[in-house]
């Protein structure tokens, strides 16, 4: 599904990738995990199409094709879908707005019919269930004045309605207490299928009893260091991310442990 | 009668003139008036960017030209006015072309204690004592293009709203230039009096057709009374080629409220002064509006609240969009006098500039001078959020799809105050038509 060949990309004179490969297949998810500064969110962005950052060298494929020559919704259109470590508030649009036309778009893209919005109303219904949101958030501004796990479930919420086949879910833990991280977990898990892949980037490995990886990789200065599989995470857990850099075997930087 | 010196060949002086042909030589009150107003804009002149009211807006191309005020009604039923209504059309509505009632495309049903009536008709009676409420609000002493108006007001919309009584649809105002001939001029008054209790929703529109060069000078005299509550629009979408100095001004009385709307989108140039006077204990007003313009469109707006009493309430938001290389100021007054105590006000003034070379001035000024007062301002100017766009493309929306319903969502926030549903998706309308527009335009260069 996606394939990650010595990926290099900068923001401003900054090099932030320093040759990352990752390859997912379908259905797999993959935890990216590091510390602070290590370049995973960078990887988020830029999978997404972020403007900000460039890519000086390697290849990102999606399903064959070249992924760092499209727009950033072409991508979504295509199946990809970042949910946002800082979900962006935009007044004066509702939420339904906003979801009725992003889910529009990826529709129209597929070549299916665009919905009105009393049918969507029937989608959104069942999608606002599976992380208990309340229906009248669809009524506010997109994330304008939401809490911190209101604006993450409401990535999930975003998530799920667009059904996308790779979601990267960047952070989507942070700031959140465990009622809320089970809530959303569970919303990931129940959109988790065969043709669905996903890359989770966390800094911690809570995230991780709830959404069980099949590959956990760790990231370190611009390149990954380690990977292995769910039990990665609970030795960097009980070790932290020190162990690694001293323990980091050879022939790291492959993708698949 | 007038013994006012000023250089022949100025523009100043091609106005006293007019004054001459106007007055025929006869005296009365309305004479009188027109003569005061006129020495004092003789000794004003046009405001120059030394003058602190004007330091952003050159006037340069109305002082440098002479307008002709139209000399005569022009005949209007040939004028397809439906694109310039809003709503039923069977709302009262008072049409005048250039500057003059056309009675062919205006109807007003009679209303028990609403009285509607003309500027000229009230002027043909030159010592009817009504002329002297004329000038009463809208002082010409210091506002040079209030005092030529006042001099050479020709036609407008009179309307009075007798104690308790609330006029339960809007009544549209529009004013439609033609410009008859290269450079013609129109000076429209208007005087709203609103009495005790009474309630009213009046929509003044500026609009016009055809491509010749033409000024409007409209000033708007309001006065309400004790409770009295005025929603107020004005909509001006003048022709590329037009200038637009218009002025309107309102007194509250105790418990009043002046709900204000200012949308401007027209016109080369154009400066829009809302005044209003807090003259009553517990009267408020919002003044709300929102400018866009594009191309080389200069567009101003000043804005004044004079808290004078105690228990005094404003809100005011005004939103601006500018594309191109447009030029849009903002300067909104707020003065405190010294008996307003516990006056509460807010002002804000947000731009949005869509292009590199647009520019704003933006200017809210607070001058307090009682000690007991809740008063807030704020201005900003930015650009459309990167991040907010790059967030809604990777929802799928397309980059003309993120940005339009961005700067949507900007104005959105203003529009909703309009109070008429109708006037409001016309401005919605308008804000996706250019939006779109200038979309365009990007995708063809």
């Amino acid at each position: 599904m996606l394939e990650i060949k010595g990926l290099r990309a900068n923001i401003g004179d900054n090099e932030i990738l320093k040759g990352l490969d990752l390859t997912v297949k379908d259905g797999e998810v993959h935890a990216v995990m590091g510390p602070n500064g290590s370049g995973k969110s960078t990887l988020a962005q830029v999978i997404a199409g972020h403007p900000a950052y460039q890519v000086t060298a390697g290849s990102v494929t999606y399903d064959g094709v070249n992924l760092l020559d499209m727009e950033p919704e072409e991508r979504a259109q295509a199946g990809i879908f970042l949910a946002f470590q800082y979900p962006v508030e935009i007044p004066g649009v509702t939420n339904a707005y906003f979801l009725r036309s992003a889910y529009n778009a990826v529709r129209k893209a597929r070549g299916e019919d665009e919905v009105d919005p009393l049918e969507f109303l029937d989608v959104m219904e069942e999608k606002m269930k599976l992380v208990d949101m309340d229906p009248s958030m669809l009524n506010r501004s997109v994330n304008a004045g939401f809490s911190g796990g209101e604006k993450k479930r409401n990535e999930i919420v975003q998530l799920a309605v667009l059904n996308p086949k790779l979601a990267i879910l960047d952070e989507t833990d942070s700031g959140l207490d465990i009622d809320a991280l089970r809530i959303v977990a569970d919303g990931v898990n129940k959109l988790r299928g065969p043709d669905k892949s996903a890359i989770v980037v966390t800094h911690y490995q809570r995230l991780l009893n709830y959404i069980v990886p099949d590959y956990v990789h760790v990231l370190a200065g611009g390149r990954i260091v380690r990977s292995g599989g769910k039990e990665l995470a609970i030795e960097l857990e009980e070790h932290g991310y020190d162990w690694i850099q001293t323990h980091a075997p050879e022939g790291a930087g492959a993708a698949r442990g | 009668m007038i013994s006012i010196v000023t250089q022949p060949e100025s523009p100043v002086h091609h106005y006293l003139e007019s004054l001459d042909e106007l007055l025929g030589g006869k005296a009365s009150r309305v004479a009188e008036l027109r003569v005061r107003a006129m020495d004092r804009f003789v000794s004003l002149g046009f405001p120059s960017m030394k003058n602190e009211d004007w330091h952003y807006t050159s006037v340069a191309p109305v002082a440098t030209r002479v307008f002709n005020r139209s000399p005569s009604a022009a005949p209007g039923a040939a004028l397809d006015v439906a694109p310039m209504l809003f709503g039923a059309p069977t709302w009262p509505r008072l049409v005048f072309v250039d500057g003059w009632f056309a009675p062919e495309l205006s109807h007003v049903a009679d209303r028990p204690g609403v009285r509607v009536s003309t500027l000229a008709a009230l002027l043909a009676d030159g010592d009817s004592p009504d002329v002297g409420r004329l000038g009463e609000i809208a002082n010409h002493d210091t506002a040079a293009f209030t005092a030529l108006n006042t001099a050479l007001m020709q036609d407008g919309a009179v309307i009075s709203i007798g104690a308790g009584v609330e006029v339960d649809v809007p009544i549209h105002l529009l004013f439609i230039s033609t410009g008859p001939e290269a450079l013609s001029a129109s000076f429209p008054r208007n005087l709203l009096v609103l009495e005790r209790s009474a309630k009213a929703t009046v929509i003044e529109s500026y609009a016009g057709v055809g491509d010749e060069t033409y000024l409007t000078v409209p000033v708007t005299e309001i006065s309400l009374g004790d409770g009295a509550r005025l929603e107020h629009i004005k909509v001006q979408n003048e022709t590329a080629g037009a200038f637009h100095v218009g002025t309107v001004q309102a007194r509250q009385e105790r418990d009043s409220e002046l709900h204000s709307f200012s949308y401007a989108a027209g016109a080369e140039l154009s400066r829009t002064n809302i005044y209003t006077l807090l003259d009553g204990p517990g009267s408020s007003c919002t003044m709300n509006g929102m400018y866009m313009v594009s191309g080389l469109q200069h567009v101003d707006h000043q804005t004044r609240i004079e808290h004078a009493q105690p228990n005094t309430t404003s809100r005011e938001v005004y939103k601006g969009i500018l594309d191109g290389h447009s030029h849009g100021v903002f300067n909104g007054k707020v003065y405190v006098r010294p008996e307003a105590q516990k006056t509460d006000g807010k002002q804000s003034n947000n731009n949005l500039l869509l292009s590199q070379h647009a520019r704003v001035d933006t200017k809210p000024q607070l001058e307090i001078f009682a000690d007991d007062v809740k008063c807030t301002h704020g201005a900003t100017i930015g650009r459309l959020d990167e991040v907010a766009l790059f967030y809604m493309k990777s929802r799928g929306l397309d980059a003309e799809q993120a940005r339009t319903l961005l700067i949507y969502a900007f104005a959105a926030e203003v529009l909703e105050e309009i109070p008429v549903k109708a006037v409001r998706d016309a401005l919605e309308a308008a804000v996706f038509a250019r939006v779109r527009g200038e979309q365009l335009q990007v995708a063809g260069d």
